[in-house]
């Protein structure tokens, strides 16, 4: 039988929902003093990082990182003889939300550049906003590449800067011959594992010594995958995991590996997403051993490092807290775009895009930062073991940074492609043997 | 290009020179060690020891190996400690003089120190003042290689047995003729049996063809992922008949074995994973299939329990191993009351009217991620596991069950007797059971009607409880735990048939095992879709699920 409903608990229900607005909302405008109020005297800056919902365990600590630069350079006089000033939104892991958020900061609230997303789908739903209302983004994270807008700085690590070079470590330090490409199944596992699997069969790798598989988000019963793993590993071939697992689904995934008693020294697994942040919500106990590979790890044996991890610290008012890789990304991305805004004498997109190109800063392993022509940044490849205590020993370093790669050299439709937004090219998909701007259209598959 | 590399594969190979050289010595000191004396050559132990404190890895490798070979050749009792020490990451030195030390708690993070080489007590320091000798996996290997090679001839069989287990699948012949020696005074039998199987691995590559026969008579059947390697390699080439048929048969003995082994592995994933699902869904079963309330709050009640587990595991530091048993009686408590409280405030006023139920339920979820966000942390948070829940019980060499599947899955039956037990043998479980059928008619019999809802919807929301206590043990305790949970809750009890708890039961486990067994060839995410639309289905051709409750109670 279907009632007619009546208004009461409709109207207790919508009472509810806009309760939670009033109090997201509220939020919000706490760390975003009246917008009105003082246009001149401060640049606003964007933080674009979901404060709820399921990416609040990662972006929550990203928020706290560029409120703690904002607030450290006000402290140095601010930029352009301005202050700084934050507008910190809330798009709650939820990707169409980010694009609405994206374009409240640029259309209303008219700020100079935004630092925010994590997961790769969340930029790719600002992109089309940032492009059409010419604003500024810095994405702190690493990603799977394939792409260079004009709009994007990518302060994270592209592929070559991360992928690549840890299974160059596996296979030539530790002997690896047999493979595991595990991920998420979304889209950053996903071409991630198409160009490593491509690189490995350029390699001489097998068909049969590659096994791929891919699991939904937060997915939490691992037993046959793992014993499937422990299987492929038996079979006499050195086998390790390259582990594109994203989130929380990675606690239950080393569980797991402990429980059924496959250890670092059997079978490594190499993770890409697994940071100090993800670490400090698991016993390490049975991980150590297994790795990591970073442009940056709270471990880092140098000065700047240690002055970084005081004042998170001081600013957070809990010692306990880690820093990770995103975290520097972000500090990079800022210091550079204070400077490029001291060059340009402007916060205007384009002079600010313009002056951004060639221009350093130290990142915090005792190296140089510098933006690319393509957007992306030079980093060094650290790889480390995890130690029970939640850190990393850092196993390898490459001696030099690595540049950026936009568009991976071991796929058919991007091996011809590059990004540089500098005269005469001007262009975030060009292809050097047809010398053409593929432009708007996506390149091939 | 690498500021810490090694040098590629030529390393393995010095390992396994660095392994034989350990063996050839140990083997000739065994007899004149005895009375050899310690104090000359141990100054060459100091010298490597000193250098474990050098940031290199490749430093540390060299002397710890160079440790292991003074150690087998003057039977200096030192090395053995020191090494199983590096190995677990328990040796550290002091800064201020980078002096070895072993060190043990001494209240008050404090922690007291003895060095590695003298023995001797150098008092107390803080945490702040000692270095870890890290230690990588290249290092690790090597180093249990080392233990292994030390300890062969230790009069303990445990570790005898260690050591022989170590080296299934060397092909060193320095190794396999130390393995011969020991193999022939060895009077433990699962310490022989280990030694038989290392010796007959390698036999497998002996030029004599009744060698091999032997050998391969030795590894028929046996389940060592080793055997079945080494008689795959032979099967690729060898040439006499009749060996090759005793290579095949063997193969096929493994093989048939580990058939079995896998079926009773999918089949205990499948039950461990309905065992879950079951768990998630029978608090649903109550306010849902008893009560008729649809509770979209449900997954928030199971959060709540995982983190009174973790409240409780905050309340009693250092006793990780029985705060579970505390955490499921507070969780049926917290979460309980959380229950009784929604029931008074929300629901009670929207009985019979299931879609408000729905949405006032779903605002109440949001609530509650959001109180737990703002009290709490939008963070996860850690629930320690107890060590009787790490760990797995090894059935044979291909087979291990994980302990803490193996005892939810236990919980999970116990939690539905105990259930099955209130609904059908207390007052209650008399009083809930007849409003659920004929509310006006249990209340002309004298029940309080209101107020066995609220125990009710409190049974159901404390179950749901508990059930987060176990998954705290399995999963990531964060304020969105709940989600996860509600869609497979719902599908398992609507699978099963509203209102019946056997239901309940059986179509969780059925659930658990058809996903486990279509999980290998369909991948992850898509045998969730398959079990997704065969419910579908199933759901069209018998609307009532599995067991649909008979007579006239059912048919309102």
């Amino acid at each position: 039988m279907i009632s007619i409903p009546s208004f009461k608990p409709l109207l207790l229900s919508a009472g509810i929902a806009l309760g939670l607005t009033a109090s997201l909302s509220g939020f919000a405008e706490d760390a975003a003093p009246a917008a009105d109020q003082a246009d001149d005297e401060t640049i606003k800056v964007g933080v674009l990082h979901s404060l709820s919902g399921t990416m609040a365990i990662s972006e929550t600590t990203l928020k706290d990182t560029v409120l703690m630069l904002i607030e450290e350079q006000n402290e140095k006089g601010g930029v352009l003889g301005k202050k700084l000033e934050a507008v910190v939104v809330d798009p709650a892991s939820d990707w169409p939300l980010f694009a609405e958020k994206a374009r409240g900061l640029i259309e209303q609230d008219k700020v100079a550049a935004v630092f925010g997303c994590w997961t790769s789908v969340s930029r790719k739903s600002v992109l089309p906003v940032f492009e059409e209302l010419n604003g500024l983004l810095f994405y702190p994270v690493q990603y799977e590449g394939e792409e260079s807008s004009k709009n994007v700085f990518y302060t994270g690590a592209a592929p070559n800067q991360q992928a690549i070079p840890a299974v160059d470590y596996l296979k030539d330090e530790l002997g690896v011959e047999r493979w595991v490409l595990a991920g998420t199944d979304y889209v950053y596992p996903r071409t991630t594992n198409k160009i490593l699997e491509a690189y490995l069969k350029q390699n001489g790798v097998a068909e049969e010594d590659i096994m791929i598989n891919y699991t939904p988000f937060g997915h939490s019963d691992w037993q046959s995958i793992v014993a499937d793993i422990k299987k492929f590993g038996s079979e006499g071939k050195k086998t390790a995991v390259v582990s594109t697992i994203n989130g929380d689904a990675n606690v239950p995934f080393y569980k797991e590996l402990g429980n059924q008693g496959i250890s670092a020294e059997d079978i490594p697994v190499i993770a890409f997403s697994v940071g100090e942040e993800e670490l400090s919500g698991i016993d390490t106990g049975p991980l150590v051993g297994h790795l990591a590979a970073w442009n940056y790890f709270m471990s880092v044996p140098t000065d700047e490092n240690d002055t970084f991890i005081e004042t998170w610290h001081a600013f957070i008012e809990d010692p306990k807290r880690v820093t990770n890789d995103p975290m520097e990304a972000h500090k990079i991305g800022f210091d550079l775009w204070v400077q490029a805004v001291e060059k340009a004498g402007t916060t205007d997109t384009d002079a600010v895009e313009n002056a951004i190109i060639g221009l350093t800063t130290s990142n915090l392993s005792g190296g140089t930062a510098k933006m690319l022509p393509n957007h992306h940044i030079t980093k060094p490849v650290l790889i480390g073991e995890i130690q029970d205590d939640g850190q990393f020993a850092i196993v390898y370093q490459t001696e030099e940074e690595v540049p950026g790669d936009a568009w991976s050299d071991y796929l058919e439709g991007s091996k011809d492609l590059i990004g540089d937004w500098t005269d005469p090219i001007n262009c975030g998909n060009y292809n050097t043997q047809t010398k053409k701007c593929l432009g708007a259209e996506q390149a091939a598959e | 290009m690498s500021r810490f590399g090694f040098g590629g594969s030529g390393s393995v190979g010095v390992m396994m020179l660095g392994l034989s050289l350990l063996l050839v010595t140990a083997a000739s000191s065994a007899a004149s060690s005895q009375g050899a004396d310690h104090l000359a050559p141990s100054s060459a132990i100091d010298i490597r020891v000193a250098q474990l404190t050098d940031t290199s890895f490749k430093i540390k490798e060299a002397a710890a190996q160079a440790i292991a070979e003074t150690g087998a050749e003057t039977g200096d009792p030192r090395a053995i400690p020191l090494l199983k020490a590096l190995l677990v990451g328990d040796l550290y030195y002091r800064k201020v003089d980078d002096r070895i030390v072993y060190v043990a708690p001494a209240g008050n993070s404090s922690w007291a120190l003895t060095d590695a080489l003298s023995g001797e007590a150098l008092g107390d320091v803080g945490r702040r003042d000692l270095r870890k000798i890290t230690v990588n996996n290249r290092m690790r290997s090597a180093l249990r290689a080392s233990i292994a090679a030390l300890t062969l001839a230790s009069p303990d069989p445990q570790l005898r047995l260690k050591a022989a287990r170590e080296m299934i699948g060397s092909d060193d012949p320095v190794v396999i003729s130390a393995v011969r020696a020991q193999l022939a005074v060895e009077d433990d039998k699962p310490v022989a049996d280990a030694l038989a199987l290392v010796v007959a691995i390698a036999d497998l590559k002996q030029p004599e063809a009744d060698s091999r026969l032997t050998a391969i008579e030795v590894l028929h059947g046996n389940l060592y992922p080793e055997a079945h390697n080494a008689l795959n390699a032979l099967l690729g080439s060898e040439e006499d008949v009749a060996v090759r048929a005793a290579t095949k048969a063997a193969l096929d003995a493994i093989d048939r074995k580990r058939q079995l082994n896998g079926s009773i592995e999918t089949l205990f994933f499948g039950l461990s994973l309905g065992s879950v699902l079951v768990l998630a869904a029978i608090g649903l079963a109550i306010t849902f299939g008893v009560m008729g309330v649809i509770n979209m709050a449900h997954g928030e009640l199971i959060m709540i329990g995982a983190y009174t587990t973790y409240l409780v595991q905050q309340l009693m530091p250092g006793l990780t191993e029985w705060s579970l048993l505390v955490a499921v009686p507070a969780a049926f408590l917290v979460s309980g009351a959380f229950g009784v409280a929604i029931e008074r405030t929300v629901i009670r006023f929207l009985y019979g009217r299931p879609l408000e139920t729905l949405l006032a339920t779903f605002g109440i979820s949001l609530i509650l991620q959001q109180l737990v966000r703002t009290t709490i942390s939008a963070q996860n948070v850690v629930v320690q596991n107890p060590s009787w829940m790490s760990g797995s019980l090894q059935l044979n060499p291909g087979l291990a069950l994980t302990y803490n599947r193996l005892y939810i899955l236990l919980f999970a039956l116990i939690v539905f007797a105990l259930l099955l037990l209130v609904l059908k043998r207390t007052a209650l479980g008399l009083q809930v059971r007849a409003v659920s059928q004929n509310r006006a008619m249990a209340r002309a019999m004298g029940v309080h009607s209101a107020r066995v809802d609220a125990l009710t919807f409190g049974l159901g929301a404390g179950i749901a409880g508990v059930a987060g206590v176990a998954l705290s043990q399995l999963t990531n305790v964060g304020p969105n735990m709940g989600q996860a949970y509600i869609i497979d809750s719902f599908m398992v009890v609507v699978f099963g048939g509203v209102g019946n708890l056997w239901g309940t039961l059986v179509a969780g486990m059925t659930l658990g095992v058809a996903n486990k067994l279509m999980e290998p060839w369909a991948g992850a995410v898509l045998a969730k879709i398959l079990v997704l639309v065969f419910i579908i289905l199933f759901i069209q051709k018998r609307p009532r699920g599995l067991f649909p409750q008979r007579g006239r109670a059912a048919a309102d």
